[in-house]
């Protein structure tokens, strides 16, 4: 019953918080509580036992998101622009999908239930078998790093993607002087850095 | 009626936020906020999956005597990978905001599309 109440409370508060963030318009504001909600979201995880998912999500989330979104921050200015119009389609698309989407969980069955589809097929045996199999009392790491090893050989593969991506974009900008400017460009004209590129 | 809401209380919540991370992304003119948008938007995927994995009276998948009944690995384990990925992904969002900052000198998107409408 008492993790009933926790689990509902937190979710709640992580309701609320998105909220918060899709309405203020201070960025550096909306930074700090997108590191609130990866933090609630951390402790939703422990709460729902995947303590693993909870650690990675509290230090990959909860910090190098927050470390990396101040640091752009600081390159591009805290304020968002208040827009002249209000949108009105793209509510009521996202209205229309929330609907859909709600309709079609009453197709899932109950949270918690020991005999959903998703808990019958292939996790028992990796329950059952891993110690034997693996050896090791940590069932997520067995899957991770022996039954899954080739998932996490793929993730390498995009991080290690993604990370050549970043340092073609704004990596080496020492050697390469076709004209960036350092200073935030507020003042200068924004056509000169498009003409001379 | 009640056990029906508690019943489907994670996965509704998990829609909603999915739904203002949507909204977020689709109808806000900054870059940096679309960014948080989408992360809005995955963290609550994160969560569906993970609420979908929940064993009610089970513990962490940490095998010991002492207990019997585990919430499901499987789960854990891709959503481990999806928020490396994630992180991943955030980055090089923010290294073009940064990129399109310097080239440009804004990151509000009409005034982008008024910059690309008179090169």
């Amino acid at each position: 019953m008492i993790i009933t109440l926790i689990d509902i409370a937190l979710l709640t508060f992580m309701g609320a918080t998105a909220i918060a963030i899709l309405r203020l318009r201070s960025l550096f504001a909306v930074v700090m509580l997108s590191g609130i909600y990866s933090l609630l979201a951390a402790s939703m995880f422990v709460v729902l036992d995947a303590v693993d998912v909870a650690f990675t999500e509290a230090a990959v989330g909860a910090g190098i998101s927050t470390v990396l979104m101040i640091a752009v921050l600081a390159l591009t200015g805290e304020r968002e622009r208040t827009p002249s119009h209000t949108p009105l389609l793209p509510m009521v698309v996202v209205v229309l999908t929330g609907a859909a989407l709600i309709y079609a969980t009453f197709d899932m069955p109950a949270f918690g239930d020991a005999n959903a589809p998703v808990n019958l097929h292939v996790a028992p045996r990796y329950l059952n078998e891993s110690f034997a199999e693996v050896g090791l009392p940590n069932v997520v790491t067995s899957v991770l790093a022996s039954y899954r090893g080739y998932d996490t050989l793929g993730e390498v593969t995009v991080i290690f993607t993604a990370a050549v991506a970043v340092m073609l974009l704004i990596g080496g900008r020492k050697g390469d002087d076709a004209g960036i400017k350092k200073e935030p460009a507020d003042d200068t004209e924004p056509d000169d850095d498009g003409g001379t590129a | 009626m009640l056990q029906a809401v508690l019943d489907h209380y994670n996965y509704w919540i998990a829609i909603l936020l999915m739904m203002i991370g949507f909204y977020t992304v689709v109808a806000r003119g900054n870059l940096v906020k679309k960014i948080v948008g989408l992360n809005i938007f995955q963290t609550s995927v994160f969560l569906l999956y993970i609420s979908m994995g929940k064993v009610t009276g089970g513990t962490a998948p940490i095998l010991d005597e002492r207990f019997s009944v585990y919430s499901n690995p499987i789960p854990h384990v891709l959503i481990l990978t999806a928020i490396v990925v994630g992180v991943a992904t955030t980055a090089l969002g923010l290294a073009l905001v940064v990129r399109i900052r310097e080239s440009y000198g804004t990151i509000e998107e009409d005034e982008l599309d008024l910059l690309d409408g008179e090169t």
